[in-house]
């Protein structure tokens, strides 16, 4: 087996490894009159991703294309329909399930909606000490002392600690929900479009935090992000998502420079650029996953397809080190 | 810099008191601790023992001796609805809370539960719903027979089938909420969970349902009494108070109307008193300005 994402020195298990995964939802929809049919609806379908310890990896891809249903695979919220979903070597429910391998302790989630997952009748204090407490990481008498060092971590002022969620910005709940994840010092961080929707400023801030956090302490980190310049400044390696698949993955820059598959030109293409006019988007609508065409699923919107696009299913192959793409004709990466 | 400058203006909203800000609310809460007051101090504030019978003056209007007059006992009415106002908060208060109690708890084992479980608890509100709080409470009644402790928790009883409800609804509601996810993604025991972000979330809106049924309580129990099915005379109960003065209502008017006023009067206040507290820290409502 090709291990796509597996080029950083990893002599342990690696933190995260999907092999082919698949989460198959079933369905139902109406199918003529008072008739119902149940259908699967393959979310991610045949995922492989290493995440190695230390590493940064930026997982990208529209709304769709199964990016959080791969996160909840990764945290155990939902169990893989087929294949494996390993942390450290062992399944993740299993995992989850034994106290003793601190997966709780060690996997911090930072979610796409920080205020949804802020209790609103707790007190920013007790919501940072929460985690402190749950693992009884440091006595009563340094709690408060250790919640002021990790708001001030993340940039919020002192008094901020007494507020309850309602009472704060947008950005300023991102950063209480950031200095929750932080306060448990977990090794992997997993974080769903964390700064995405905030000033840039407040956005430059925190993804300086999280690069600092990356070096200091060793993080492993897994960002799901839309904005491939935040993916390229924060995470060594991305992986690009097309419905339920990865379609294209390696080292960020290698890949934003020279895109093999074209649905990653095409995204390149698409983020905006200062001083240039935005570029023709892509074609059509990301087809549903119900009813996939056969052969490439890109296939449909994509510029350089071929006749025998239509027909054939293109794995994920490597081709270069480092580097792999599912594509029949692959555009030059100049490797 | 920018975030505290857009927290100051709520910060100073809120400092100014809410009785200031609601004056329906305040008239409410003034007339609901005036009742609760004279209830208190009954013995002190009535002109009259409520039961002494004063037989010269039978069936007088209002007037200077006896400021509402008297029934055809030549009973003081203000002295009957001073001890009444007694009844009427214990009943409405101690049903209230037995209900509240027992819904809280019927109705956090079905929002959290499913399957068999939560199909037979289900099944038991709706059964509890079916009727009308006073059809149950007569049956209530019925079975425990009649007296003031009877009468609070047939009451109570039949106000365990609302409050099951909608604390079910709230806990659906918040039981899928990331926040629960979140506590569980970090291995937080289930109970704890329960405990720490589920019934707090509960409890709030629960508290908000307390103040606006005290009145429906207080309601079904003068309904009860004024059925002859609740407390018995001479007990002075509003609602028993209303039906003796019935039958003359042609030409004493005041005999049913006086209790009758002072019931309508405390349940005004109490919805003035609930409505405000439900806007005031409803999240819903607030959060959304």
């Amino acid at each position: 087996m090709s291990a796509p994402l597996a080029q950083a020195a990893a002599p342990a298990a690696p933190v995260f490894e999907l092999l082919d995964v698949e989460k198959v939802y079933q369905v139902t929809r109406p199918a003529g009159f008072l008739r119902r049919e149940t259908r699967g609806l393959a979310a991610l379908d045949g995922v492989r991703l290493r995440v190695p310890g230390g590493s940064s990896t930026a997982l990208v891809g529209e709304s769709g294309s199964g990016k959080s249903t791969l996160l909840r695979v990764l945290l155990g919220l939902t169990r893989p329909t087929n294949g494996q979903a390993l942390y450290r070597g062992r399944p993740i429910a299993e995992a989850r399930a034994a106290a003793a391998s601190g997966f709780t302790r060690d996997v911090a989630m930072i979610y796409q909606d920080a205020r949804g997952s802020l209790n609103p009748r707790m007190a920013v204090a007790d919501l940072v000490a929460e985690p402190l407490r749950h693992f009884g990481l440091c006595t009563a008498a340094e709690l408060p002392a250790r919640v002021a060092e990790l708001l001030a971590r993340v940039g919020l002022p002192g008094d901020v600690a007494q507020r309850y969620p309602a009472a704060l910005s947008g950005g300023q709940v991102r950063r209480v929900a950031i200095a929750r994840a932080l306060a448990a010092e977990p090794s992997v961080l997993v974080a769903d479009e964390a700064v995405s929707g905030l000033d840039v400023s407040t956005q430059a801030q925190l993804l300086n935090l999280l690069a600092d956090l990356k070096e200091s302490m060793g993080l492993t980190l897994l960002f799901i992000t839309h904005d491939l310049g935040v993916a390229s400044y924060l995470c060594e390696r991305i992986a690009i998502m097309y419905l339920g698949r990865i379609v294209e993955a390696g080292p960020t820059n290698a890949v934003l420079e020279a895109p093999a598959h074209p649905y990653t030109a095409a995204l390149r293409a698409a983020s905006p650029q200062f001083f240039a006019p935005i570029a023709e988007p892509l074609p059509g609508e990301i087809p549903s996953p119900v009813d996939l065409p056969p052969g490439c699923r890109f296939a449909s919107r994509c510029p350089r397809a071929e006749a025998d696009c239509q027909g054939t299913d293109p794995a994920l192959t490597s081709l270069s080190p480092g580097r792999t793409a599912a594509c029949l004709h692959p555009l030059a990466t100049g490797a | 810099m920018t975030d505290t400058a857009t927290v100051a203006p709520r910060a100073r909203r809120r400092s100014t008191s809410m009785l200031r800000r609601r004056p329906f609310f305040t008239l409410g809460l003034a007339v609901a601790l005036a009742f609760a007051l004279a209830a208190i101090f009954a013995p002190y504030v009535a002109p009259y023992d409520p039961t002494f019978q004063d037989i010269e003056f039978m069936m007088t209007g209002p007037g200077a001796q006896h400021w509402l007059g008297t029934d055809s006992y030549g009973q003081d009415i203000l002295s009957r609805i001073i001890f009444g106002a007694r009844y009427a908060l214990a009943i409405g208060l101690c049903s209230v809370a037995i209900g509240a109690l027992g819904g809280l708890v019927i109705g956090l084992a079905a929002g959290l539960s499913d399957g068999l479980v939560e199909w037979l608890l289900m099944r038991l509100i709706d059964s509890i719903l079916a009727m009308p709080s006073l059809i149950m409470a007569v049956a209530f009644i019925a079975i425990l027979g009649q007296g003031v402790d009877k009468v609070i928790i047939a009451v109570g009883i039949a106000m365990i089938g609302p409050f099951a409800r909608t604390v079910r609804a709230d806990v659906m509601q918040v039981r899928v909420q990331l926040f629960v996810e979140a506590a569980g993604l970090m291995g937080v025991a289930r109970l704890r969970i329960i405990w720490r972000h589920i019934l707090p979330n509960v409890v709030y809106p629960l508290a908000v349902q307390v103040t606006i049924r005290i009145s429906e309580a207080i309601l079904v129990s003068s309904s009860l009494s004024f059925l002859g099915i609740g407390v018995t005379p001479p007990t002075p109960d509003w609602g028993l108070m209303i039906a003796e003065g019935r039958g003359f209502v042609s030409f004493a008017a005041w005999m049913s109307g006086m209790p009758g006023a002072a019931l309508a009067i405390l349940l005004i206040a109490l919805s003035l008193v609930g409505d405000g507290i439900r806007e005031e820290f409803d999240p819903k409502l607030r959060d959304g300005a």
